[in-house]
């Protein structure tokens, strides 16, 4: 096998000829090698990261970065793990977001938008100047939820802003105090518990397993021998891909149908 | 010239993509795929191409329970690592404990919350300490899916077949029995805790398959499934701020047992102040994830910074024995361009939807959904033996996921939004996956083995629990998609019910000893190892060295 030809580790490749850039952590000036994203510039200036370093994949929002370019007074916000370095790039990273979470009792509470008056009072100072959508590096229409939301339209709310990572930038930014990641968690747990229809079938099978009806199977499978176990496993019936909805399986003897 | 996120070096290959796909489109409408293996087959791939099948870059494992053992020279560093204290100078500070608590959850992962819940819903007071922030964990990466047997042509039956299947009849029946009869009670679970699952109009789950499953039993939240789960049980665990406390960025760097051998608590360094915090505790659970940031083999890995198998090292040294450590799993589709995304995820949904790997030319070359370690041996076979591999301009080499078939299967805007994670991603770098397929290679994605547990998370350890990838037996050798979201629900949530039981019954928890390190000590010194490193590792250290030149 010619293995040796590629390289299949983590370190970043970096081809010859690379520039160094100057970037400034906290002020500080650093020369960092082109293409790289802000985590691995840090850590290539010989930071040992321990706040502002989570998944180093966009999905845990522990490295919201801010910054601003040469000559441009924008403030912009990027993830450190999937922002790329800029020349001048003038960086810090939010080590943590102050902001208060409520508590509540999810069987209490309504759908609707008392609750959100109620839990998150603030929302309702909303003045509509869009800076929250500014400041999210994944791209959520923010203040069109915090919108929603002031409309009691929960399932809207919840439906835009499911792809929040809780970074908290939103909420750093606001200029009516609004937190914008928590009242949205508690939208999204309004909307999966109240607003969605339950799974019917989901019930009927914890039923069904609560009164131990598929207990025969599992413990005959227990009881196989390996070789009974990989007969099983090789017989196995299976169901056609893509989802064919007019597939019925022939054998149904390990299937409860009610 | 069209617009395309690939450099020019890439264009010739991706033509030929281009140039096959309405003939494979067509196939795939007919549900005609690239022929499956036969298990048979497996074994023979597995052994030529698979990371983990070398025997040449093993050593022995030498002290505690698994003696002998073959392992990865990272695994066997941190096994077999430096503990952080002196046993003799940190004694008297067991004297004064800083904190105390029934049960005491080490991890704030998805295993760590669903833990925490149950033991407060059980009586107990929790306290749980996280490395990092609570929710930073390997859960929140999951992307496609958890699996349940909740429809009327499924059942456990055929989901306890394809667990042990998948993991080639090595796992512990009783873990895999928990497993899938606990499976629909988590979805129920979720559900009520307010969970937003993909479901149709009528609230009926939209499930797909998976990588080695016989039917439909993928449960999904877009492709951010572990992510949605960890923010509902974050957002839970903090609504219980009664009985459960939270610490965050205080990495566990020691167990403590009793002096009658039962577990006693922790100790843990604060990141932050850079002090030790003695924590003493009726029930232990340890819920500290994975290992992928070890590195094994030198692969990337799609895990968490977190993910250093420091629950492994810490539960060792009491004698807890492991199981199936011997293949880690490497997720057949981590990322090879762009540079910045490598190792990155790419969840096996794509796969489920119909996108399928192809080679250079544009070829089929192997089913698209085996078990997740015989695909990736067979991506490893295409790109290293055959040489169909498409290499990169740093000199990285992979095969095309075709995920442009998806939305011409299932509609425009598909792939926008049930991989809107993934689609944003790309975008950011210039590459449309709606319309460009995703050049990949396997990446180091899950741990498969790990503490030896019964059916609710006990350890051989009186009140040491272990729950989630920390834990091992419940997928045997490989781990199929979809089962670690469920394994750290179902475990977590027996772990935590049985841990709070366990501390209500205890008697007082007797003098704190580390006498354990000393005889570990000695074990080390018996054998003749001089420690590599120390351990736990807490965090892997990127700094500088991340670079090289190509």
């Amino acid at each position: 096998m010619a293995e040796q030809e590629y390289t299949i580790g983590e370190k970043t490749i970096v081809l010859e000829g690379t520039k160094k850039i100057p970037i400034y952590i906290m002020g500080k000036r650093y020369e960092v090698l082109e293409g790289l994203t802000i985590m691995k510039a840090l850590e290539f200036a010989g930071y040992q990261i321990k706040r502002g370093c989570g998944c180093r994949a966009g999905i845990c929002g522990a490295c919201a970065t801010v910054y601003r370019l040469k000559d441009d007074y924008r403030l912009r916000f990027g993830l450190a793990c999937q922002t790329t370095v800029e020349p001048e790039m003038y960086l810090t990273q939010i080590p943590f977001v102050p902001a208060n979470k409520t508590t509540y009792n999810m069987d209490e509470i309504t759908p609707d938008v008392s609750t959100i008056e109620k839990l998150y009072p603030e929302t309702f100072r909303c003045l509509a100047c869009n800076t929250c959508t500014k400041a999210c590096p994944m791209e959520i229409p923010v203040m069109d939820y915090i919108q929603a939301l002031m409309r009691g339209d929960i399932a809207k709310a919840a439906e835009l802003s499911h792809s929040c990572i809780m970074c908290g930038m939103c909420s750093m930014r606001c200029p009516a105090e609004i937190q914008h990641f928590h009242v949205a968690m508690l939208a999204r747990r309004l909307y999966g518990k109240y607003v969605q229809p339950k799974a019917e079938h989901l019930a009927k099978r914890v039923e069904q397993i609560k009164a131990g009806k598929f207990d025969w199977m599992l413990d005959e499978l227990e009881s196989l021998s390996d070789e009974e176990l990989r007969q099983r496993y090789k017989d196995r019936e299976w169901e056609p891909e893509p989802y064919d909805p007019a597939w019925k399986p022939q054998d149904t003897k390990y299937l409860i149908l009610e | 010239m069209k617009k395309s996120g690939y450099p020019e070096s890439l264009q010739e290959s991706l033509a030929n993509v281009e140039k096959t796909r309405s003939e494979r489109l067509k196939e795939a409408k007919k549900q005609k795929y690239f022929p499956k293996l036969s298990p048979d087959e497996y074994r023979e791939v597995l052994e030529k191409y698979h990371p983990d099948y070398k025997p040449e870059e093993r050593k022995p494992l030498q002290v505690g329970p698994n003696k002998g053992d073959m392992l990865q020279p990272e695994l066997l560093a941190v096994l077999q690592g430096r503990p952080w204290l002196e046993p003799g100078s940190f004694e008297a500070r067991l004297k004064s404990p800083d904190l105390s608590t029934d049960v005491l959850v080490i991890g704030g992962g998805g295993a760590g919350s669903a833990a925490a819940l149950l033991a407060a819903e059980n009586g107990a007071d929790v306290l749980m300490v996280t490395k990092l922030r609570h929710g930073d964990a390997n859960t929140v990466m999951a992307e496609g899916g958890i699996q349940a047997a909740d429809l009327p042509y499924d059942s456990p039956y055929f989901h306890f077949l394809d667990v042990i299947g998948g993991g080639h009849f090595t796992n512990d029946k009783k873990l895999v029995r928990a497993l899938v009869t606990d499976g629909p009670l988590v979805i129920k679970w979720l559900e009520d805790l307010g969970m937003m699952f993909d479901k149709e109009p009528d609230g009926t789950m939209k499930e797909l398959k998976g990588g080695g499953l016989c039917r439909r039993r993928m449960h999904s939240s877009a492709d951010m499934t572990g992510s949605e789960i960890m923010r509902v049980l974050r957002d839970e665990v903090r609504n219980r701020e009664d009985k459960i406390r939270v610490l965050e960025f205080c990495a566990a760097i020691e167990l403590l047992l009793d002096e009658d051998g039962a577990i006693g608590g922790a100790v843990f360094y604060n990141l932050d102040t850079e002090e030790y915090i003695v924590v003493k505790a009726r029930a232990v659970i340890l819920a500290t994830g994975g290992s992928g940031r070890l590195h094994l083999h030198g692969y990337a890995t799609t895990n968490h910074y977190g993910a250093t198998g420091d629950g492994l090292a810490l539960a060792y040294r009491l004698g807890v024995p492991l199981k199936n450590m011997k293949y880690a799993q490497f997720h057949p589709t981590g990322a090879v361009f762009p540079e910045q995304c490598v190792g990155m995820l790419i969840t096996e949904k794509v796969r489920t939807l119909g996108g399928e790997p192809v080679n250079y030319h544009g070829e089929r070359f192997c089913y698209p959904l085996e078990p997740r370690d015989v695909e990736a041996s067979l991506f490893i076979r295409e790109c290293l033996e055959r040489g169909n591999g498409v290499v990169t301009p740093t000199g990285r080499v992979g095969i095309w996921l075709d995920s442009p078939m998806i939305d011409m299967l299932h509609g425009e805007g598909t792939v926008a939004k049930a991989l809107a994670g993934k689609y944003l991603q790309f975008k950011r770098y210039g590459i449309d996956i709606a319309k460009e397929p995703m050049l990949i290679f396997p990446t180091l994605h899950y741990q498969n083995g790990g503490l030896e547990i019964n059916e609710y998370g006990e350890t051989k350890v009186p009140g040491l629990f272990a729950a989630g990838e920390v834990a091992g037996g419940v997928h045997g050798d490989n781990r199929l998609m979809g089962n670690s979201l469920l394994d750290t629900n179902v475990f977590g949530r027996r772990a935590g019910a049985k841990a709070a039981e366990f501390a209500k019954q205890r008697q007082e928890v007797k003098t704190l000893t580390l006498k354990h390190i000393e005889k570990y000590l000695k074990e080390l010194e018996a054998a003749g190892i001089e420690p590599e490193i120390q351990s736990p590792v807490v965090l892997p250290d990127y700094r500088h060295q991340e670079v090289v030149e190509g």
